[in-house]
């Protein structure tokens, strides 16, 4: 059901601070060109949704004009464009600011475009009249429920590590779950003030299949009269202290100890308040609010189940105010899913929960943009991440966040979808390491990240020579990507799983916010062309080679090694390249040039955008020209297609193989791909390295860390060459790990 | 010590024991609950001059006792109008008793054992419920009686099942309502339960079971719920400072649940539609008291009320659910918490009905929560050996 409607006053009074924490113009981003408002007002907290488009600095580089070649000795030219991209912003904060809000969006809003509002949750209607008067918008209200669908909907879709599973004593308290190709069918319970048990079965086909009536309000409302106590979080706080013994009637108290033939243990409650019937005896407000709290998250998680249970669904989610990053209650409920499910259900938390509604009314109202045409992205650089203002989890965080939370999500250029040769793209992990589950790892890789902080702000600078302001960028760029990692060490499951993948992404949102939007270009463009100066020569003494000793040289070059050395070619080979100059140019060239004499086709795969020294598509489409210039086998590849440059709709130095171009799938299928290369150290080893394919596939890196060299039993530069041919062909499965 | 008949005689209805056997009177069963004990007695009325003239004295004196009197104590009570005349078990004719008395109570009662010497009586003390296996060593040490412990839901069963088929004085025990969603032509209709099987038997005391009932020996625990009529009660006594169950009934039975509760139509102006709940329903029990205004101005009644429409309602969203999980249609409520509750009964009968869309029925037993130790009174008479 809904969300209660009415704010307790003195709820109010305790918030009614005028002044918003934080300077506005950090909260609310790019209002000037924002559009496309929706609006959720709920019992406490009320969440903007709005799109804009951001305005940023993106490198591009051009080949030159070949008339024009001697202009420059330059290999291409980098230029910076100026390029407008789609972003949602979503901000979260305390109905008590609600006016000062709209107040600062009026004098900010440039565009007028906008007529409608759309809006949705309980307080809305309680609102229409201030919005409309202070926006001059029309407020169009949206079904809740339909909201809420739509914005759960678009959030599993979207956002990699959105669910998680709550285990209070793990030395994880939040396990992530990876995002399912397919997310439906699900059942979502909303706790609101009552409860709504909703049955999603498609983007647009859901039912409310059920509900209760004993929800938050009334652990809200019985909490209050019970215990005199007026707020929510307060009366949580209190539940978190108490003993529900002293209240609840426990099957020992009835049997003496437990029901063993129907085994019911002594400690179960037999009856929720069942001590309490009794005119002589006190109760604690803590010990009264324990066993409240017990009663509803037992009762609700018991419907879940027979719900679940009927309709065969085994994704149960589970959201609204009751469970709104509160640790106390999302551990009551996935305790009494354990227990009436004996552990078959898990029940699951998202970390977006309390935006779903407003991601909901603003999809309906950008119907006609077709948002779920494309892919979004979390900017982990514009987000506050999960339970950054939850005042249980961390007191001087909230206070440096203030009480605004934020989400931004990116519209990718390119639609993602899962590479379709993973084995089961349901269990596929990216990452090797969760670090939010390993303690030595995780202390490792974030003080790496912040001792290697003063080298990335360096190059930054480095980038940009003529840009004078740029040092006072770079150093907003360190505070932000410091304030991260700080953010990290005490939440390291604030956006997710933490990875050294989401780390280095975490990064280049980062430096992306601050227009450092590629400040390896220089560099690579320096390398590339020393690199292309000793291709021909390069290739021509891999020529002079025997076969054997011509396959040990690329294996020296790409790490490659002797692939089914007398088996058929491949069909196709799909290759994840890596870094620019040296490595793509003398080293996977020549190799690609041999698969293609062996009459193996070659899909190439690389990075839509920069990340680090990586190649991008853009580079390697100019040097795979230039040296198609020079050599024949690669130019006749291409004429006769059997040489293809695709994207991979990333920009991060690590690869998600469920998250790949569109197009890039559709070539791998026409081609019928049976061999995928993955290279590097972000690609083969942080992320990928157990990844299992339904085709040959060979890992390879070059370890350049040494810490890691270490845990992996090998030293610092070592080679690691992982060949795997799925379960069902023959061939063995090498893995080595050989010093260089 | 040997008072009953010396003679076997052989029998098949309404026990299903195939010996008519010498049990020696007393004959008690005892159901011993979270909150409540349950006692029947069985009053032989076929006593012969000769063992009239044979009966101890103080058999005598605890028959006397328990059938001159309604009241035992400040606490113990016979349900009068709920006595079984003129009944035959294992042969002989009597009446039985319905008493029951808080499980607080239960050491006293202890104590009287051993003030009347009960142990000198030789007769089994056959009990279920937690309190037979919370107290066993209570009652060894005590008064040096020991218990024959019986499973409770098998007592439940059987003891429900004999009174359903010996009936309450010429009438059914068993009973629904008719028209449940209509409160003006709402009525009790009684009914037989010819062929009970298979049934969702929903059990609420303290707490709730919820059983499938597949024959007189086959069953399954479904589920249970800890919000039961303890937490009736227990809240009541929090909330309205009330301390029985009748006190926190009578309030209820005046109270106002819409005062306490949200209603869909409090948050919605109507109907939602688009999930077709009715304005009526209610959205969030004891939503209206997250506001202190509401809070300030509500009545004690109106919160036995809520209270009690609550917990009803949860049960009945329960038994729902596992009705229909486990396919079975006919739904029957016993336990102490329905009595004198109407106001629960056709709840319960509204709440089947209406979200079942007639599917499903609740029906009602009049001797609520008395089964158990009706079903371990069905033991001692089973049972082929004295002790």
């Amino acid at each position: 059901m809904a969300e209660c409607v009415r704010v307790d006053s003195s709820t109010s009074t305790h918030t009614m601070d005028k002044s918003i924490t934080l300077p506005p113009d950090e909260i609310f981003r790019n209002l000037e060109n924002a559009k496309r408002f929706a609006i959720d007002i709920g019992g406490s907290l009320t969440k903007l949704a709005y799109y804009s488009t951001v305005q940023h600095k993106v490198a591009k580089v051009r080949s030159f004009e070949h008339n024009t070649k001697a202009a420059s000795d330059k290999l291409y030219e980098i230029s910076v464009q100026e390029e407008v991209t789609a972003r949602l912003h979503f901000i979260k904060f305390e109905n008590a600011y609600i006016e000062t809000c709209l107040d600062f969006i009026k004098d900010h809003l440039v565009n007028t475009e906008t007529k409608v509002i759309k809006a949705t949750g309980g307080g809305a209607h309680k609102f229409k009249e201030l919005i409309e008067r202070k926006l001059g918008l029309k407020v169009d209200k949206e079904d809740e429920m339909t909201c809420l669908i739509k914005g759960c909907n678009f959030v599993l879709r979207n956002i990699p590590h959105e669910a998680f599973v709550y285990a209070k004593h793990a030395d994880s308290e939040f396990r992530f779950q990876t995002t399912h190709p397919d997310i439906f069918p699900y059942l979502l319970v909303n706790i609101g003030s009552g409860v709504s048990i909703v049955k999603v079965e498609s983007e647009d086909k859901f039912e409310r299949i059920g509900g209760s009536s004993i929800g938050g309000g009334t652990f809200w409302g019985l909490g209050a009269l019970l215990t005199k106590t007026k707020r929510f979080d307060e009366l949580l706080q209190l539940a978190s202290k108490g003993q529900h013994t002293s209240v609840d009637m426990l099957v020992k108290d009835i049997y003496g100890g437990s029901y063993g033939s129907l085994g019911l243990t002594g400690d179960l409650i037999a009856s929720s308040f069942g001590k309490s019937a009794t005119a002589d005896k006190e109760f604690s407000k803590e010990d009264m609010a324990k066993s409240l709290l017990h009663m509803i998250s037992n009762d609700i998680g018991q419907l879940a189940c027979l719900y679940a249970k009927l309709h065969n669904l085994s994704r149960v989610y589970f959201g609204g105010f009751f469970i709104r990053g509160h640790p106390v209650t999302m551990h009551t409920i996935t305790y009494s899913i354990n227990f009436f499910t004996k552990g078959e259900v898990q029940a699951l938390f998202l970390r977006h929960e309390g935006y779903l509604g407003a991601i909901g009314a603003f999809l309906k109202g950008a119907e006609e943009d077709n948002p779920n045409q494309y892919s979004w992205g979390e900017n982990y650089a514009g987000s506050s991440g999960l339970m950054s203002v939850s005042p249980d989890m961390n007191p001087m965080q909230r206070a440096r966040s203030g009480t605004f939370d934020m989400l931004e999500m990116d519209r990718l250029e390119r639609q993602l979808v899962n590479l379709p040769l993973l084995q089961d793209p349901s269990s596929y992990i990216p990452d090797t390491v969760d670090l939010t589950e390993d303690a030595l790892a995780r202390e490792y890789w974030l003080y790496c990240f912040e001792e290697a902080l003063d080298g990335v702000v360096k190059r930054a600078v480095a980038s940009q020579p003529d840009i004078p302001e740029a040092t006072e960028r770079a150093e907003k760029f360190r505070q932000k990507y410091r304030h991260k990692l700080q953010t990290l060490r005490h939440q390291p499951f604030a956006y997710g799983s933490l990875t050294v993948r989401s780390l280095l992404d975490t990064r280049e949102h980062c430096l992306n916010e601050f227009n450092f939007p590629d400040p390896y270009s220089k560099i690579k463009q320096r390398e590339n062309d020393v690199a292309l100066k000793y291709y021909q020569k390069a290739v021509k003494s891999l020529e002079e080679l025997s076969w054997e000793q011509r396959q040990f040289a690329l294996v020296r070059g790409v790490l490659a090694g002797n692939l089914t050395p007398s088996g058929p070619p491949h069909k196709c080979a799909l290759f994840f390249v890596d870094n620019s100059g040296v490595d793509i140019i003398l080293g996977v060239m020549p190799f690609v040039r041999e698969l293609l004499s062996r009459g193996t086709e070659v899909v190439l795969a690389s990075n839509s955008g920069p990340a680090l020294n990586d190649v991008t598509n853009g580079e390697l489409q100019i040097l795979t020209e230039r040296i198609a210039a020079m050599d024949p086998v690669i130019q006749a590849g291409l004429r006769e297609d059997r040489l293809t440059l695709v994207q991979s709709g990333s920009s991060s130095p690590c690869l998600d193989l469920s998250r790949l171009d569109k197009v890039l799938a559709m070539v791998v299928r026409e081609r019928q791909t049976d061999l995928v290369i993955i290279e590097g150290m972000g690609r083969a080893i942080h992320t990928n390295y157990y990844a299992m394919l339904s085709c040959e596939s060979l890992k390879m890196a070059v370890i350049k860390n040494s810490w890691l060299a270490d845990r992996l039993g090998g030293k610092l530069f070592s080679v690691v060459f992982k060949y795997e041919v799925p379960a069902g062909k023959p061939s063995q499965d090498s893995a080595a790990l050989t010093p260089s | 010590m040997d008072f009953s008949l010396g003679a076997a005689v052989f029998y098949f209805h309404p026990l299903k024991c195939s010996v008519k056997l010498n049990r020696s009177f007393p004959w008690f069963g005892m159901d011993i609950g979270g909150t409540l004990v349950k006692l029947v007695y069985f009053e032989p009325v076929d006593i012969t001059a000769e063992e009239e003239q044979e009966e101890v004295e103080n058999l005598k004196s605890i028959r006397r006792y328990l059938t001159s009197n309604v009241a035992y104590g400040k606490t113990g009570v016979r349900d009068v109008h709920l006595e079984l005349r003129n009944l035959t078990m294992c042969g002989r004719t009597g009446n039985l008793h319905f008493i029951r008395f808080p499980t607080q109570a239960m050491p006293r009662f202890i104590q009287m054992g051993r003030d009347k010497n009960f142990s000198s009586l030789h007769t089994t003390l056959c009990a279920t419920g937690g309190g037979a296996y919370k107290f066993e060593n209570d009652f060894r040490t005590m008064a040096d009686l020991e218990l024959l412990k019986l499973d409770e839901l098998d007592c439940l069963i059987h003891g429900l099942l004999f009174v359903d088929r010996v009936g309450f004085n010429g009438h059914p025990e068993c009973y629904y309502f008719q028209n449940p969603s209509d409160t003006q032509s709402c009525v009790k209709k009684p009914c037989t339960l010819d062929n009970p099987f298979p049934m969702l038997l929903v059990n609420i005391g303290s707490g709730v079971s919820i059983l499938a009932v597949y024959s007189e020996t086959n069953y399954k625990r479904v589920t249970g719920t800890s919000l039961g009529g303890g937490t009736f009660l227990g809240l009541c006594c929090l909330l309205t400072g009330c301390e029985t169950f009748e006190e926190a009934l009578e309030m209820a039975s005046k109270g106002d649940s819409t005062n306490v509760d949200k209603l869909v139509k409090d948050i919605y102006g109507g109907d939602y539609e688009r999930f077709g709940l009715q304005g009526s329903a209610v959205a969030s029990s004891f939503g209206h008291m997250m506001s202190k205004d509401k809070r300030d101005s509500i009545s004690k009644e109106d919160l036995a009320r809520a209270t009690l429409v609550t917990i009803t309602n949860n049960i009945g969203s329960i038994a729902r659910m596992c009705a229909v999980n486990e396919k079975i249609e006919r739904v029957v409520f016993v336990g102490n918490f329905l009595r004198i509750n109407t106001v629960s009964t056709k709840l319960l009968a509204y709440a089947m009905d209406f979200w079942s869309k007639g599917q499903l029925r609740a029906l009602f037993l009049e001797h609520e929560g008395y089964f158990g130790a009706v079903g371990a009174l069905m033991e001692l008479l089973k049972t082929t050996e004295d002790p």
